[in-house]
Formats: structure tokens, C-alpha cells, sequence
């Protein structure tokens, strides 16, 4: 009986969800994309068109001759590969070491990844002006005074990867945390172990190329985030990329707006590599 | 070696550089904002929580709060119209977009708005806003919701796809009502998602620093990241710098106490990701 009259109800019940929110659901949609599209849509004639000279592409043609263009973008793609390559070197070992041996410090590792999370940047970068400052005053009569003066060298500021990989942690750390979470990591490592494979070949040739989605959505989501950093760097007082956008809008605001453009292209681009690199492993 | 001097080899770098690069300035941090020329004091803390500092705190907050909630309700609609929705095509465009307009912070988002509403923008001169619009608590508003709205789109759209249908096919053969369901079944497993969302909606408006930089915003809505940022940057007055780092250590207790609650619910939402 029950259920008869549930099957009876069905269509009842089914038709107005079907049909009843199609109309919020096209307003919805319609408002979002209005939102979303219309900032686009004015930047980009923002940029083309000006009432004096009419429409014009000048502006992009203009940013590969803009000065500081080309240096502040190279050092921001060496930063950023800097980051990668270090906080890749640094949480691939000590993550597979935790599920290895010592599995009592993965909750320590795990609060540890994410403490950045918490932190703004604007106050990590206050405690690390302030440290930077006190340290070249406590240091001054050693050897380290020179250490801490080439980290913190204008043409290649160390002082920011390391900033950088602190802050890219969490996400990298889940990253991988979740690639590791697909395989059985400690019986690849023993299989591999009893067939005579040394520790270099278990890594490279096991767990690395198992891990290579994980990886590749950490290193991209790090270049994204490196690209786009800019209270550090500000503060601190270098020009990487997005501080010299800034250095440059107050006097050609086209320039300005048609970087941005590119850089919301930039991070598209970057999403849809990081989505093929999933897409990959999934077949 | 034993299995445990392994470990600790391989977890030692990762430790020894957190604690150089992360818990060495977090330290220099604490101590600064207890110390007024070299000497302990709570002069610093009791700076930051008057006048102006305390201004833009409350800014600062009231800001997020308004971005969390506003964010969270309109981002959990644009999610339920792109789950339910008959084409696949249209969600899978949604939430790639909302991908990409997430990560899409910054400097680069406050040049979009000024093109668009600022004051020789495109858009303000065809509705004819009044000069400085952009540059106001809601305009804030508008320029933060941009990346929040998509993000609690991508927060929202997994728990939404898992409310099944069966559930309310049940809801509805028991005689419940629409409201009745979303009331009792529908809003409930939602509810550490939801939450979840507003955190980290205001987590990341709090702790946004460039767009607001970028915009010029600082000089009509005091927010406390724009006054740390001057205050470390001027060299107009010695002891402002501690102050500062006040200001940033209740920056730091206020998102920690909010990352508190997010934290365990993550823990939670993700029974209902799977």
C-alpha cells in the first residue's frame, strides 16, 4: 500500500521541482553572469578605446616595450620556480617519511601545514621585517651578517622564496596529501624494497611518477600564487610582478588594466593545466 | 638506521625551515608587540585597541562579515541553480570560472573595478555614479564579492550534489512540504558546508590586503591590514612599528579564533563530499 501511494505521488512531487525553479534559476544565472561578465567585458574596452584615439590595441603592444616589464616578470618566474623546487624538496621527503616511520607525526605535520592558514600575510611579513631587522643587528659582528644581506639581495631576493614557501604550504601539502591518499604508499615502498630496488630508484621511479598529478597541481597552483603575490613582496620593498602593476598604474592606467587582463588569462590557463594534469590520471 | 632516525632525517628539513622561516618571525612578532624600546610593556595592545587602530579593526571585520554572509548566500544559490541544472555544459563552465575568478585576488582584481567603477571607469559613466562610488564600504563590498562569490560556489557545489534525490523523493513520500524538507533534511546536512563557507569567506576578505592597496581604498574605509602596511612602511614615527605588530597579533587571535571553528566542520563536511 505504502508503496503504491508513493508511487502514485511521484510525478506529483517531481513536477514542480522541474518546472518551478526554472525561472529563479534563469534570474539567478542571469544576474551572476552580469556580475561576473560586465567587469570583463569593461576592462577590456577600458583598455582598447579611448575618446581621443578611438579604438586601439596600443596598450598590449605597449607592455612588452613598458619599462620593468620584462625584468619584474622574469623575477617573478624565477621566484616562483625557486618555490616550487624547494617546497616540493622539502614536504615530498618529510611527508613520505611520516607515512613511512614515524606515523605518530602526521597530526603534528598536519596542524603544522596548516598554522599558515591562519596567519594573514600582512602580519606573517610584519614579524619577518622585524626579524630580518633584529637579525642583522644581532648578527652584525659574525659571518652570518653576510648570509642574511645575500638573502635579502635585490636581484634575486631568497628572502621571498622563502616567504613564499611558507605561505604555499597548506596548499601544497594538501596537494600532495591527497595524491598519497590514492596509493598504498608503504607497500609500493616494501614491494619495491624486496624486488632489490635501492631508496634513489624507489622514489624516483616509484613514488614519483605515481604522484605526478599531486605534483603538478602543487607546482602550478605555487606559480599562480607566487604571480600574484603582493603584500610580501611590497612590504619587504621588492618589484616582482604584481607590485610593479601597481608601481605603474598611477601613470598609465590602460597599461595597468590590460595587465590584469592577461593575468586573469594567466591563471585560466594555469587551472586548465592543473585539471588536464588530474584529467591524465583518472584515464 | 632505524626506522625512526629515517623519519626524522626526512621530516628534519621541513621542521628546521618552518621553525627559521615561520616560527622565528611569529616569535620576533609576539615579542615586538610586548616591548616598547627594548623594554615589556602593554602599552602596544592597548594602542592598537584605540582610536584609529580600533576604527579600522572594526572595519576590517565589519567589511569581511558583510562579504561572508552576503557571499555565502548568493554563492550558495548560483550553486544550487548550476547543480540542478539539466545541462552539464553550463555547470562545468560555472565551476571552471568560478575556479579561476577564486584564485583571482589581488592587485589585478582591483584594476578590473576601477576600469569598471571607478571614477573615469566604463560602466560608472553610463549609470552615472557619483564620483568616488567605488571607493566606499559597499564598493568594497562589490570588489570583494567578486572572488567570494565563486569561491563558496566551489565550497558549495559538492555538498549540493550530496543531497541526493532520494532523500526527498522520502521526505515527500512521508507528506513533507518543500520547506519541511529543506527545513529538516536539506539545510542541516548542509549546515558544516555553509558554515565552513562563511569562515572562509571572511578569512580571506580579512586577511586582503593588495586589492584594497591597489584600489586606493584606505584613505574612506580604514581597514587594519592598509594601517599595519603604513605603519611598517613610515618612518615617521619610532614605536609605531610596535605598534603594528600589535595590531597584527590581534589580527592573528581574531582569524585564529574564526579558523577554529572552520577547521573541525571541514573535518565534518568532507562525510558529506564523498
Amino acid at each position: 500500500m505504502a508503496a503504491v501511494t508513493g508511487l502514485e505521488r511521484t510525478p506529483a512531487t517531481a513536477a514542480p521541482p522541474a518546472t518551478r525553479p526554472r525561472a529563479w534559476r534563469a534570474l539567478v544565472l542571469v544576474l551572476a553572469g552580469l556580475y561576473f561578465l560586465v567587469p570583463l567585458g569593461a576592462s577590456l574596452w577600458y583598455t582598447i578605446y579611448t575618446p581621443t584615439a578611438g579604438v586601439s590595441f596600443g596598450a598590449y603592444g605597449e607592455l612588452l616595450t613598458a619599462e620593468g616589464f620584462a625584468g619584474s616578470l622574469a623575477l617573478s618566474l624565477g621566484l616562483g620556480l625557486a618555490t616550487i623546487a624547494l617546497v616540493l624538496l622539502l614536504t615530498l621527503p618529510a611527508m613520505l617519511a611520516v607515512r613511512l616511520f614515524t606515523p605518530r607525526l602526521r597530526p603534528v605535520m598536519e596542524v603544522l601545514c596548516t598554522l599558515p592558514l591562519v596567519v594573514p600575510p600582512i602580519t606573517f611579513v610584519a614579524g619577518l621585517g622585524t626579524s630580518l631587522r633584529a637579525g642583522a643587528d644581532v648578527l652584525a659582528p659574525t659571518p652570518f651578517w653576510a648570509t642574511l644581506i645575500a638573502l635579502q639581495d635585490p636581484a634575486f631576493p631568497i628572502v621571498l622564496v622563502l616567504a613564499y614557501v611558507v605561505l604555499v604550504l597548506p596548499f601544497v601539502y594538501r596537494s600532495l596529501d591527497a595524491g598519497l591518499r590514492t596509493m598504498d604508499v608503504r607497500t609500493l615502498v616494501e614491494a619495491a624494497r624486496n624486488l632489490g630496488a635501492s631508496w634513489p630508484h624507489v622514489v624516483f621511479r616509484v613514488i614519483i611518477p605515481n604522484l605526478r598529478s599531486a605534483l603538478a597541481s602543487a607546482s602550478f597552483l605555487t606559480l599562480a600564487l607566487v604571480f600574484g603575490e603582493f603584500t610580501v613582496a611590497r612590504l619587504l620593498g621588492y618589484q616582482p610582478f604584481a607590485v610593479w602593476i601597481v608601481t605603474i598604474s598611477g601613470s598609465r592606467g590602460q597599461l595597468s588594466v590590460a595587465v590584469s587582463i592577461l593575468s586573469l588569462l594567466l591563471i585560466w590557463l594555469l587551472l586548465l593545466a592543473v585539471s588536464s594534469a588530474f584529467g591524465r590520471e583518472k584515464k | 638506521m632505524t626506522t625512526r632516525s629515517r623519519g626524522w632525517l626526512g621530516t628534519l628539513p621541513l621542521f628546521a625551515f618552518y621553525a627559521f622561516v615561520f616560527g622565528v618571525p611569529l616569535v620576533a612578532l609576539l615579542v615586538g608587540a610586548f616591548t616598547s624600546q627594548g623594554r615589556p610593556t602593554l602599552e602596544n595592545m592597548r594602542q592598537s585597541l584605540q582610536g584609529g587602530n580600533l576604527t579600522s579593526m572594526a572595519g576590517s571585520v565589519q567589511v569581511s562579515a558583510v562579504v561572508a554572509l552576503l557571499g555565502a548566500v548568493l554563492g550558495t544559490f548560483l550553486a544550487y541553480a548550476v547543480v540542478t541544472s539539466r545541462f552539464a555544459a553550463l555547470r562545468q563552465s560555472v565551476l571552471t570560472a568560478s575556479g579561476v575568478l577564486a584564485n583571482f585576488g589581488g592587485v589585478p582584481l582591483a584594476f578590473f573595478w576601477v576600469a569598471t567603477l571607478g571614477n573615469s571607469g566604463v560602466v560608472s559613466g553610463l549609470l552615472g555614479l557619483p564620483s568616488g562610488a567605488l571607493y566606499t564600504f559597499w564598493g568594497l563590498v562589490v570588489v570583494y564579492l567578486y572572488f567570494s562569490v565563486p569561491l563558496m560556489v566551489l565550497v558549495m557545489a559538492p555538498a549540493l550534489d550530496g543531497l541526493r534525490p532520494q532523500w526527498r523523493e522520502a521526505a515527500a513520500g512521508n507528506g513533507a512540504t518543500a520547506w519541511h524538507y529543506w527545513r529538516y533534511v536539506g539545510l542541516p546536512v548542509l549546515t558544516p558546508a555553509l558554515l565552513g563557507g562563511v569562515v572562509l569567506l571572511f578569512g580571506s576578505a580579512f586577511a586582503a590586503y593588495a586589492t584594497a592597496a591597489a584600489m586606493g581604498a584606505g584613505t574612506v574605509v580604514p581597514l587594519v591590514t592598509l594601517k599595519i602596511a603604513n605603519a611598517l612602511t613610515s618612518d615617521v614615527l619610532i614605536g609605531q612599528e610596535n605598534v603594528a605588530l600589535a595590531l597584527s597579533l590581534d589580527m592573528i587571535v581574531i582569524a585564529g579564533l574564526v579558523m577554529a571553528v572552520y577547521l573541525p566542520l571541514q573535518k565534518r563536511s568532507t562525510r558529506w563530499l564523498r
